[in-house]
């Protein structure tokens, strides 16, 4: 893979020998090994080192063109820039992207050793041993069908034609693992947990354990629940699934298309109960995936979008920004068409509940702890959702697995009827958030 | 060929005048010789995939272009096996240096080195080029495309139908994408292949709104090697279907949770069959024991009306290949035969592994991911009986007229989305309804599916899994499920 500079000075090269005054470029590189296991032996090991950049090209009508490719040697960014300039003749007339006004700003400065990827080896001899105690820790737990461990190392890149240049790397090591029982005249159970760290060292694998094992034996005896409505909590994973579907809701471009439960006049507006406050906070220091620019070189920053209740604020590019006459927030994708899309969401409490709401003494009450197939149960135009879920009814202190069962209902509904956001957040992969309690959600079971 | 047995210390000087520009019958000798320093490695398979793309896709919204969107890719990947454990490594780098580095890192990670520099190096003898690339015209396939002019043009065309044919429009999108694949195989066991694809998709996506309520319904046409796909698609026709599923289902009511018969129609509800049952019959869910199916081959696993079949041999369909993406030329694979399992769908390590034999459905997206068990056209067959039959056997049930996406769990739970649904009471039509979810377990359900009409239509789909996203195509009759858990308000 050549270094930034080599492809900022080829790109510059080509681009004169093309007669193309203008451009940017996003790239990243991805050097990464992963490995699977199954009853003790490695199952499949995966390694790649792959690079890839995004070319945008402006022609002197200044209508913009983009190509992406794979091939990042001379002829391959060569081949991108003429391919991006004959797109251009095609490109939008209105609204046209410009470099983002923030393209040279400073950033935070973001700083992670990158370390040597642990071996091969070494990774499959921790995920066996974790798949064995996983096995171990019940009689049910037959097998851990879906487990891996991965290491990526991951640079990226944003330079354009007026000299802006960035480039940041950043390191993530994984673990999932979601275990599966068997048990005479039972239906088999499943569950498991994942979690993300800058290295092996630091990934939490032990908890990553406990966890699974934790929730596989929890859902061993289970109930269909009777349908009906409920006081629903949702736990911090569940909750964030639901903002990251509905997320259209604060994004700029989605609301200029008219694809958005929001609208420009919606900001000021009381769309949830005053206990809660959303932000977008690409900086948080739990956000393994920090990333410090986006696809244009704007800065990333904390966004507050949902402050007590009252829509804040949306998440823009640069194009978005100018159209609605704000500043871009660092939430852009390049692309052809420039989308928008939040980084990482810190949901906590706005106004201090008076409601003494506790899981522990709650009763009739369904928890749930992850939400199932959220690209087909979720309707983000309308707002309606309907998905399965992982759960557990909870009944003053007991706890039974809830067996197949949906939830449904309209976002708008459930973020207006919230009675409670616990004080305690939660660190996830995704985002932050506590447990949040929404009351009289329709659950389908039997 | 070299003249005399080549010594691993040579490798490193060879030159060869392959072109990353075509995979022909020059790539022969360097895959030959890296396929047989992988072997000299102690390896017992070694297979290379390489990979050229060249990708677009192109965006209406309302009345203009937004996005035209160019991608252009190679890459290349290489597995090495030893007994059944492999290992699968990925890089941008066609070059003979490249790819020797990506074997060399494969070898490494199973434990294996390159040879002793003064080993010799057998080359592999690999078969006589089967070049899948030069039937049907496929060479011209790409350059006979639309134009971006044309792309343009057409889905201006069909925007501006829509907004005629709709009313509350509140945003109309028409999409379209063509992606050509060049892939060669070379393996171990003598493989070498090559093929051309072309796969083409189109389709409209509207969202009407009037105060609160709001629909949005999208259909998509897919087609396989059909370079004026997109200059004859009937976007009128289209239109017509999209612009009254959402003016009937913009004032919809939600349905009520409960457990109901339902009549599923033709095409995309074959979704059902694909995630309930497809996917479980994929010797990658053997391999990891999570198929009820597993040890039911011979047996009967679904209601004695149901046979089903999954092929890569129909003309123009989505999910149609000359060849797999280990080299294997499609067939025409029988799933259930009257309720019996017969067959299962099997890629070269899921046949290592599980026994059953190789059945050409080894697919992948792309050379970043290894080959895995894949459907490609899959169906229910058409039974005997008329559309009027199953309606008139349901009192109260809901018409599942089109379906959304869906996914299958580890345990054989699934789900599905209906996007386009009707309440049928004694028989007939009586109101739209939205808001509905299929919740099922498939070893349940396939008993359940108890009458097929006889007016199978298939429909294109993407099909997500471990090695990456796929075309594929659903299909089946109208059909009938006995009963059903449907989760609504």
């Amino acid at each position: 893979m050549p270094t930034v500079q080599d492809i900022s000075s080829q790109a510059e090269a080509s681009a004169r020998s093309l007669g193309i005054k203008k451009y940017d470029i996003y790239g990243s590189t991805v050097d990464e090994n992963s490995v699977q296991v199954d009853h003790g032996e490695p199952k499949q090991v995966k390694a790649s080192n792959r690079s890839s950049i995004i070319v945008r090209v402006w022609n002197d009508d200044n209508t913009i063109g983009v190509t992406s490719t794979t091939d990042v040697d001379d002829q391959g960014i060569e081949l991108a820039l003429k391919t991006a300039y004959e797109a251009s003749a095609f490109g939008p007339k209105e609204n046209v992207p410009d470099f983002s006004p923030e393209a040279q700003a400073s950033l935070q400065s973001q700083v992670f050793e990158k370390r040597p990827h642990a071996p091969v080896s070494t990774l499959i001899e921790t995920l066996v041993d974790v798949e064995r105690r996983l096995m171990d820790a019940h009689p049910a737990i037959a097998g851990v069908p879906y487990n891996g461990l991965s290491q990526r190392d991951i640079d990226k890149f944003y330079l354009n034609s007026d000299g802006a240049l960035r480039h940041e790397a950043n390191a993530y090591t994984s673990i999932y693992l979601y275990s599966k029982t068997e048990q005479d005249g039972k239906k088999p159970r499943s569950a498991g947990a994942y979690k993300v760290e800058h290295s092996l060292a630091n990934l939490d694998i032990e908890g990553c354990l406990s966890e699974a094992a934790e929730k596989t034996i929890s859902h061993l005896n289970y109930e269909k629940v009777k349908t009906g409505k409920y006081l629903v909590v949702f736990s911090a994973e569940a909750f964030l699934s639901l903002m990251g579907a509905f997320s259209n809701l604060f994004n700029a471009q989605s609301i200029l298309d008219n694809r958005s439960l929001s609208t420009p006049e919606s900001i000021g507006q009381q769309i949830a109960s005053p206990l809660l406050s959303v932000f977008d906070d690409a900086l948080h220091p739990d956000n393994v995936a920090i990333e410090t620019f986006d696809g244009e070189g704007t800065p990333t920053r904390r966004i507050p979008l949902i402050t007590k209740g009252i829509l804040t604020s949306f998440v823009h590019s640069a194009g978005t920004a100018k159209r609605m006459n704000t500043q871009p927030t660092g939430n852009a994708n390049i692309g052809a068409k420039v989308s928008v899309s939040p980084n990482f969401f810190y949901v906590t409490q706005g106004e201090a509940s008076d409601q003494a709401l506790n899981i522990g003494t709650a009763e009739n009450t369904i928890f749930i702890d992850n939400l199932s197939a959220l690209h087909a149960g979720v309707n983000a135009l309308q707002g309606s959702f309907s998905l399965p879920f992982d759960g557990w009814l909870m009944n003053k202190g007991k706890k039974v697995s809830v067996d197949s069962a949906v939830i449904a209902g309209d976002i708008r509904e459930v973020m207006k009827s919230i009675i409670h956001v616990e004080k305690e957040a939660e660190i996830t992969p995704g985002g932050i958030s506590p447990r949040v309690w929404v009351d009289n959600l329709s659950v389908t079971g039997e | 060929m070299s003249p005399t047995l080549l010594l691993s210390k040579e490798v490193p000087t060879l030159s060869y005048a392959t072109t990353r520009d075509r995979f022909d019958e020059g790539w022969r000798q360097p895959l030959s010789t890296l396929l047989g320093l992988g072997r000299a490695a102690g390896a017992d398979f070694v297979e290379f995939f390489l990979e050229r793309g060249n990708y677009i896709s192109c965006l209406a919204e309302d009345d203009a272009i937004t996005s035209i969107s160019p991608r252009l890719s190679t890459g290349a990947g290489v597995r090495v096996f030893v007994t059944t454990h492999d290992c699968y490594v990925s890089t941008n780098n066609l070059s003979f240096t490249g790819l020797k580095d990506a074997l060399e890192k494969a070898l490494s990670i199973l434990g294996l080195t390159m040879p002793s520099p003064n080993s010799y190096v057998p080359e592999i003898n690999l078969e006589l080029f089967r070049d899948y690339a030069s039937v049907r015209g496929k060479e011209s396939w790409l350059p006979n495309t639309s134009s971006m002019q044309e792309m343009g043009d057409v889905l201006l065309g069909a925007n501006s139908l829509m907004e005629k044919k709709a009313d509350h429009v509140q945003s109309r999108r028409a999409a379209y994408f063509r992606d050509w694949q060049e892939v060669l195989v070379a393996a171990s066991d003598g493989t070498f292949a090559r093929d051309i694809r072309l796969t083409q998709s189109v389709g409209y996506n509207l969202l009407c709104a009037d105060g609160e309520h709001r629909s949005s319904i999208g259909k998509r046409l897919g087609s396989t090697g059909d370079p004026a796909f997109l200059r004859t698609w009937d976007y009128a026709e289209t239109a017509d279907e999209v612009a009254e599923s959402a003016g009937k289902m913009l004032y919809a009511d939600y349905v009520e949770s409960g457990t109901y018969p339902i009549i599923m129609a033709n095409q995309f509800g074959g979704v059902i069959f694909h995630e309930a049952c497809g996917h479980l019959l994929e010797t990658t869910q053997i391999e990891r024991k999570t198929t009820p199916f597993m040890d039911k081959k011979g047996k009967k696993i679904a209601h004695e009306s149901l046979t089903a079949w999954d092929e890569g041999l129909s003309p123009n369909e989505f999910g149609t290949i000359d060849m797999d993406d280990e080299g294997m030329p499609a067939q025409r694979t029988l799933l259930i035969e009257n309720g019996i399992l017969k067959n299962f769908l099997s890629d070269r390590a899921g046949s290592m592994r599980t026994g059953h034999p190789r059945t050409g459905s080894g697919r992948r997206q792309s050379y970043a991911f290894s080959a895995a068990s894949r459907m490609r056209n899959t169906y229910i067959a058409p039974g005997d009986y008329s559309i009027e039959d199953l309606f008139n056997s349901v009192d109260k049930g809901i018409y599942c007229k089109k379906m959304g996406g869906g996914s299958v769990g580890p345990t054989g739970e699934f789900n599905f989305g209906v996007d386009e649904a009707y309440l049928i009471e004694n028989g007939k039509l009586t109101k739209p309804l939205k808001g509905a979810t299929l919740i099922g377990e498939a070893k349940e359900i396939m008993n359940k599916i108890s009458m097929c009409s006889n007016d199978l239509g298939l429909a294109a789909g993407f099909c997500g899994s471990v090695s990456g996203s796929i075309y594929v195509t659903v299909g089946q009759p109208h059909l009938k499920v006995d009963s059903i858990t449907v989760g609504g308000r």
